[in-house]
């Protein structure tokens, strides 16, 4: 059962990470390595994964100490998928940035910190114990801070202040959370507080634990009522990291929201399943909204990160075989998509010297594979068949009308033609409309080949996960059998006490 | 009991200073809940007074002793705290260097 393999993709970034301070200032170097990192990443996680998918559940026990006592690290099928999806994005951000003159590095700092927020999102999906859950977050959450606050502008320090203080908020009801169920089961390790709170449901300070981690999570994952310093900060990093951002920060708390109430409090017949369920539709049509009336590119895809979570968390909430495996999907198809899309808004920006919509325009005619790379992720964010989108909203929509939620329905499909709104409006206005008369160019107009490559390589997978729906799924739905059978998992850690 | 009103009263105190408009009382309404959430777990793993945890002429634990992986979890935490708060207020230096002040609507958006 011990297999060393399930803590390697969080080391592998960590000693890059390392290697890249100790070479600080070389930047060509660090290009390189960053690159050589996603290839070990992707090859480690590719591993886990099939061990996963053919043996089952894995777990590693870290220096030997035995579950419940030590610190546990777990890859069922879930986390193993995810941590594949993850290495995958890590290798094409690494190809976006490996050709020197066209992505300026603005702080030495930056590529070692991208590196260990790797690693700490590697961990979180790993981890098998609430404490060390914790730590991760921390961890990504302090390198998730310098990487914002590296801009001048006032608005980047603005933005950052959202991010930092809100986040500390969640931070600290987490610990609270912490607190309260140790000291009510005396335990830290996931299956092991499963276990335990079976016998003891009802109890008032085990539904206030959960609530706190519901808004504990809620807060990460960017979900309605505490979603504004998503959209406040995340344009204003370099695309590369933005895109990191918005591929695997807010999508680490839906995990973390996934894992904890299915196994540890399952959500079905509590009252937070309802409230789940209205901020899940509330985040969808909000996120929707702010993105309607939005101009510069990369805000609107921030606001399009909020309006696909609450699709997810609908997911979630609507709770049955199906509706989890449409969430997991989604989860996959969005993480690839939305780090694509940032990837081509960094690439847009640079081509027209200007974030703002208003001032691009002509992209279609001066570079027209970019145009139609851009439309593989767009129109499988707006749900076009046969892209990805397409089979991850028909998913939960069919959940939705499994569960006969008429309401889901309807703002879904409201939804998601807002959502092709917002496609169409950055197609017209950055592609397809003439380059405004007084814009100022840069003078270097060719996206290196490293970009292309980048882009094109997650492009791939988003083709892939809809033509290729057909061998997706089924791991899917695999992974919600696993989640809604608690005991399969409390088994694989504990053993048969 | 007195504990247990006194953490709540630091979580009281934490969340209002985190409402104010000025960033400096912010960063210690933070630095608050922060000690609040630590005491909390602290308090989680059973309080004795007096005894250290292995007496003297024993070799081992005797009842009531608290659960010293609290302990760990705390101090964990309270490095980690550490950190967070002085890149806070590194931060908070940085915003009064180009906002020209510890206001938080000094950093609205012009758009």
């Amino acid at each position: 059962m011990n297999s060393n393999l399930l803590i390697l993709p969080a080391i592998v970034p960590f000693v890059f990470a390392l290697v890249m301070l100790w070479l600080r200032g070389r930047e060509g170097a660090a290009r390189y390595l960053a690159l050589l990192s996603g290839v070990i990443q992707s090859i480690v996680a590719a591993l886990l994964f099939k061990l996963v998918l053919s043996e089952g559940t894995q777990t590693l026990e870290i220096g030997g100490w035995e579950a419940p006592f030590g610190i546990t690290f777990v890859a069922d099928l879930l986390s193993a998928s995810l941590a594949l999806v993850t290495s995958f994005v890590s290798l094409a951000i690494a190809l976006y940035i490996s050709v020197e003159k066209d992505e300026p590095i603005t702080h030495p700092f930056t590529l070692p910190l991208l590196q260990l927020l790797l690693s700490s999102v590697y961990g979180a999906f790993l981890t098998g114990d609430l404490f060390n859950l914790f730590v991760w977050f921390e961890v990504m959450l302090i390198t998730s801070f310098v990487l914002l606050s590296f801009g001048d502008a006032k608005q980047a320090i603005g933005g950052a202040i959202k991010y930092v203080l809100l986040n500390l908020v969640s931070s600290v009801l987490f610990l609270t959370a912490i607190g309260l169920l140790y000291g009510k089961t005396g335990t830290l390790n996931f299956a092991h507080i499963a276990a335990r709170v079976g016998h003891l449901s009802n109890e008032p300070l085990l539904i206030g634990a959960a609530t706190l981690l519901f808004c504990a999570f809620s807060i990460k994952a960017a979900l309605f009522p505490v979603h504004f310093w998503l959209p406040a900060s995340y344009h204003h990093t370099p695309a590369f990291v933005s895109a990191t951002f918005g591929g695997l920060l807010t999508k680490v708390g839906v995990y973390a929201m996934i894992r904890t109430f299915t196994l540890v409090f399952p959500l079905q017949g509590t009252w937070l399943q309802t409230a789940l369920w209205i901020i899940s539709i509330a985040t969808m049509l909000f996120g929707v909204l702010g993105a309607a009336s939005q101009m510069n590119f990369r805000r609107i895809l921030s606001f399009h990160i909020i309006s696909q979570i609450g699709y997810m968390t609908l997911g979630l909430a609507l709770w049955s075989p199906l509706a989890l495996s449409a969430a997991v999907f989604y989860l996959l198809h969005h993480i690839i998509a939305k780090t694509n899309l940032f990837l081509f808004g960094g690439l847009a920006a640079r081509l027209c010297g200007s974030d703002d919509l208003r001032k691009q325009g002509g992209l279609y005619s001066s570079h027209l594979p970019t145009a139609i790379l851009f439309l593989i992720p767009a129109l499988s964010l707006a749900g076009m068949p046969p892209l990805s989108g397409f089979f991850a909203k028909l998913l939960v929509l069919q959940a939705a009308l499994e569960a006969h939620s008429l309401i889901s329905v309807i703002c879904m499909l409201l939804v998601g033609l807002a959502t092709m709104y917002s496609m169409i409006k950055i197609w017209s206005e950055a592609f397809w409309k003439p380059a405004p008369a007084d814009a100022v160019r840069p003078s270097n107009r060719t996206p290196s080949a490293g970009a292309y490559l980048g882009v094109a390589y997650l492009a791939l997978f988003t083709v892939f996960i809809g033509v290729g729906a057909g061998y997706v799924f089924p791991i899917c739905e695999r992974i919600a059998g696993e989640l809604l059978d608690q005991g399969c998992y409390i088994h694989a850690v504990l053993g048969e006490r | 009991m007195i504990i247990a009103s006194f953490i709540g009263l630091l979580y009281i105190a934490g969340f209002y200073l985190l409402l104010r408009r000025s960033l400096v009382r912010a960063a210690i309404g933070a630095l608050l809940l922060g000690h609040a959430a630590n005491l909390l777990i602290f308090v989680s793993g059973g309080l004795s007074a007096g005894a250290p945890i292995i007496r003297e002429g024993e070799d081992s634990l005797i009842s009531p002793y608290p659960d010293p992986l609290p302990q760990a979890l705390v101090l964990t935490a309270i490095v980690i705290g550490l950190g967070v708060s002085a890149y806070l207020l590194a931060l908070i230096h940085r915003t009064a260097e180009i906002a020209g002040g510890d206001d938080m609507d000094d950093l609205k958006e012009e758009e």
